[in-house]
């Protein structure tokens, strides 16, 4: 049985017929075809699918489209505002921290909501924020890297 | 580290979740097609029953082994199953349906009868007298052309003249690549009745042919097109051959486009591994440490069917003796066939395993003899002028000592030592340090032809568009290429498209493997790179009448040396090139000279040349709970001149940490033959949470013959991390010859 919902995301109301066991991520990439969240195993093991949920990472493999009505859900579409790149996607830019780039997108919504929650992390406090997130390109290196500069960034900004 | 050294062709469009993979494709009437598997060790197929799998609504289409027009890829892998299973990744029925729950429904009802055959669980089961045989035309399990031997010397004497000898064994456990995107392809037909296919691929080329012996399709009409790859390090390349072979056939046989995605069990349970291997080692030497004899037996796990293990067991027999001299030699290396999922490619080849046991006895014999490691290392290091032990004189720098003492004065490796040594051992956490050296082959050498193509075009308003034969799967491939062009023309990058392969537009270059992508990639581009530059300084010594000699192309203009003030921008002169009648598009090829090999002795010319490396480790054990954790990486490698620092800096920490994995984690686990682990909750990588402080640095050398001056880096980065973590290991006193060290292993071993 479909049922009708009403999902906000990026800030634009999408209605889409789902079934109740329809999950998030792939409602996100089929019905709505925002395809920057990945899926890298379906079970809430490797951070792929990370997106926000009313400003907090949440696994979108192993949640129910049904659930996420009257949520605000920001995926990686939504962050960069037309041509301008949030800072912490030009710090992974500018720090070497893509490769092959399918961990990015959920990467830098961990960073996001960590930096939202404590915009100055130690060390210690990026690599857990990020250890959900799997990249078995870069050795995370450059990434807790850019993260840090992010955090620089978006402090400056603020001063 | 500059901003600058970090740009990526490809990075804003991965940051934006612009990046378009293969699965991210959607093309309007697709079905999605599901692979229906064995999940038998070994069996007879009985019978097959699709009946009540038809009914679901949405099925378009079931086949069964046998309605497919060809069975098998270049090598020996059935696209479906014939008659028999021999693991449990076979598939036996495919299913094109209009939804994915509607194909998953039809799996749920598909009904089979299997008759068990006894199976062959281990490479020591498969080299049993008794053993069942897995495949009639080898009644020795042995993968065919998989036994490389090399002679040199006389064995005999060697040992007879060692004051001491030494054996032992070691094992390595099948790794899985992990790269986090899991295999998908996109099939449609083109308005002419060819195939295309949008894929994950590592290599298109091999797609395409494996497409073609599905289908029966002459190679000009498939066409792959390569999408973003997710990470691949030697793993998308069988494994999509034949999903998209048969997502082909599901699209022939439907007139329809077919998806095909796998989930991340369908993709530890149906993709190549890291060989597992049996070393037994037996290394004489003199007392005051000179080697004198190597005898060896590398014994590798093919799995069910045969797949690399021919062309990694060339490289194993090239490698196998390490970074030394030794004068009397005897090394067989071959592979075995069991009910596993097949061994393939993965990121440094049989190198890592090898250099594991290797560089462990090197450790164990300085040991046996008194001697520190270096010591007995720097007695025997190869040297320029020596002769390896395939018989190959070394006319290029060697500079295994050099990185070896470099990496060891960074990692303040002798202060550190002693400080190791004096620790308590009765304290609950112990550390040790430990190093490992190496060498690689650059690029294929005698394995295979290493010659590559690229297209190289200019557009009239100065944009380029350069695209190589060779792929980028998030090695960043295409930034150094692109790089390259930029630095020859003086131009900025950003005037630079560098695409991924389309079969169908660049000249087959082979197989993106063997960390050739710059060393021999870079070439033919280069080779464009100057015939392109010679039209446009013709055309811009006419407008400015002066000669072609006497102009220089940087900050994106063609000027006078002498005056440079007399100048033209780069558009304009490609302009002017164009309308002047001049091709600005150039194709070009790169043939390396041919190599001497004998493959009765295993002696010549294995590879034009190496790149050298070392790694030292430091390591820190829970004694109470075995655990083990690398807290300090450093490496040093001789990569020649590096065309783009940013993306080899990134090849750099990626190869530490995937080596950290191989170490301390990483090995599929069985049941009888299945696999249990098919998934991140039971197959654990490294997180951020696991990696180590790392430092590196690249010793620059010169006299090579790569791009650009260019060595292969991309696997020598990853090749000696699991041997000195071991080394590590074995200074904080747990000695294991077994990979992965895992906390149980450790704490069954008593510490001394
Ligand atoms: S796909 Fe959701 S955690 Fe991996
Ligand atoms: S960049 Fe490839 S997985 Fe992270």
């Amino acid at each position: 049985m479909k049922k009708l919902i009403t999902l906000n995301i990026n800030g634009q109301e999408f209605d889409l017929a789902v079934s109740p066991r329809d999950l998030l991520v792939d409602v996100i990439r089929r019905k709505v075809g925002l395809t920057g969240t990945k899926k890298g195993c379906g079970q809430g093991d490797c951070g792929a699918c990370t997106v926000l949920m009313d400003g907090r990472p949440i696994l979108s493999c192993l949640t129910l489209a049904v659930a996420c009505q009257g949520r605000r859900i920001q995926t990686i579409e939504g962050l960069s505002e037309g041509d301008k790149l949030h800072p912490i996607q030009e710090s992974f830019v500018e720090h070497g921290a893509v490769q092959c780039g399918f961990c990015t997108p959920g990467m830098i919504l961990s960073a996001k909501a960590l930096l939202d929650r404590n915009p100055h992390p130690s060390e210690e406090e990026i690599k857990l924020g990020i250890a959900g997130n799997l990249c078995r390109c870069t050795g995370y290196k450059k990434i807790v890297e850019s993260i840090a500069g992010a955090a620089e960034k978006m402090a400056e900004g603020e001063g | 580290m500059s901003v600058h050294d970090s740009w990526r062709v490809d990075a804003r469009e991965k940051v934006t979740g612009q990046a378009r993979f293969a699965a991210d494709l959607h093309i309007p009437g697709q079905l999605i097609g599901k692979v229906w598997r064995s999940g038998q060790t070994h069996a007879r197929i009985v019978s097959l029953d699709a009946t009540e799998a038809k009914k679901i609504p949405g099925v378009v289409k079931i086949m069964l082994a046998g309605d497919m027009p060809a069975h098998t890829t270049w090598s020996t892998y059935p696209f479906l199953a014939q008659g028999r299973v021999l693991y449990q990744g076979d598939a036996v029925a495919l299913v094109a349906a209009e939804s994915e729950e509607a194909a998953l429904a039809a799996l749920a009802q598909m009904e089979a009868v299997y008759e068990a055959l006894p199976p062959v669980l281990s490479l020591d089961e498969a080299l049993e007298e008794s053993a069942p045989i897995l495949h009639n035309s080898y009644p020795d399990n042995r993968v065919a052309n998989s036994h490389w031997p090399v002679r040199k010397g006389n064995i005999r004497e060697g040992f007879e003249q060692s004051d001491l000898v030494l054996e032992r064994e070691y094992r390595t456990s099948h790794v899985e690549h992990a790269y986090i995107e899991p295999e998908a392809v996109v099939v449609m037909t083109d308005w002419d009745g060819s195939l295309i296919i949008y894929g994950s691929t590592q290599n298109p080329f091999n797609t395409r042919r494996a497409v073609a012996a599905a289908t029966g399709y002459p190679l000009n009409k498939v066409r792959v097109v390569q999408q973003a790859v997710g990470g691949s390090f030697g793993g998308k390349e069988e494994s999509v051959g034949l999903l998209a072979g048969r997502a082909s056939v599901l699209c022939l046989a439907t007139g329809r486009p077919v998806k095909m995605t796998y989930s991340r069990e369908e993709s530890v349970i149906e993709s190549s591994k890291r060989h597992p291997f049996r070393f037994r080692y037996k290394v004489g030497a003199k007392r005051d440490g000179r080697l004198m004899a190597l005898q060896a037996e590398l014994v590798d796990e093919g799995g069910a069917y045969n797949f690399q293990a021919q062309f990694m067991n060339w490289r194993a027999c090239v490698h196998a003796a390490g970074v030394y001299h030794i004068p009397n030699v005897e090394i067989d290396v071959y592979a075995v066939h069991t009910n596993h999922v097949f061994g393939g490619a993965m990121r440094g080849y049989s190198s890592p395993q090898i250099i594991f046991a290797q560089e462990s006895l090197m450790d164990e014999l300085a040991a046996a003899l008194g001697l520190e490691p270096l010591a007995l290392r720097r007695l025997n290091f190869l040297r320029e002028g020596d002769e390896t032990i395939t018989g190959q004189i070394l006319h290029e720098p060697v500079n295994a000592e050099k990185v070896t003492l470099r990496a060891l004065d960074l990692a303040d490796y002798e202060r550190k030592k002693e400080a190791y040594r004096r620790q308590d051992p009765d304290t609950r956490q112990v550390g040790g340090i430990g190093f490992a050296t190496c060498f690689r082959g650059c690029g294929l050498g005698a394995e295979a032809p290493d010659a590559t193509g690229a297209i190289l075009s200019v557009q009239e308003d100065g944009s380029i568009v350069v695209r190589s034969s060779l792929t980028d799967m998030g090695q960043g491939l295409q930034t150094a290429h692109a790089q390259l062009v930029a630095r020859e023309l003086g131009v900025s990058p950003a005037r630079i498209v560098s695409k991924p392969v389309d079969t169908s537009l660049v000249p087959e270059g082979g197989m993106t493997v063997a960390s050739r992508g710059t060393y021999s990639g870079g070439k033919p581009i280069l080779q464009a790179v100057a015939r392109i530059k010679q039209i446009l300084l013709h055309v811009a010594a006419q407008k400015l009448e002066c000669s072609a000699g006497e102009l220089a192309m940087a900050n994106d203009c063609v000027f006078r040396r002498e005056d440079p003030s007399q100048k033209l921008s780069f558009a304009e002169v490609a302009s002017a090139a164009f309308w002047s009648g001049h091709s600005l598009s150039v194709t070009e090829w790169f043939q390396p000279g041919p190599l001497r090999w004998e493959r009765e002795t295993g002696q010549g010319e294995a590879f034009p040349s190496y790149t050298y490396s070392c790694v030292v480790a430091e390591v820190s054990v829970d004694r109470l709970t075995g655990k083990a954790t690398v807290t300090k990486l450093v490496s040093v490698h001789d990569a020649g001149r590096v065309v783009h620092a940013g993306a080899a800096s990134g090849q750099v920490y990626g190869g530490m940490a995937m080596g950290v994995g191989m170490a301390l984690m990483e090995g599929l686990n069985f049941e009888r033959g299945l696999v249990t682990s098919t998934n991140f909750d039971r197959y654990l990588i490294p997180t951020a949470a696991d990696i180590p402080e790392a430092v590196f640095e690249f010793l620059p050398s010169d006299g090579n013959s790569g791009a650009a001056g260019a060595k292969s880096l991309g696997e020598a980065t990853v090749e000696a991390v699991p041997a000195a973590v071991a080394n590590a290991l074995a200074a904080a006193g747990y000695r294991l010859r077994t990979l992965p060290a895992l906390s149980e292993s450790l704490l069954k071993r008593e510490r001394g």
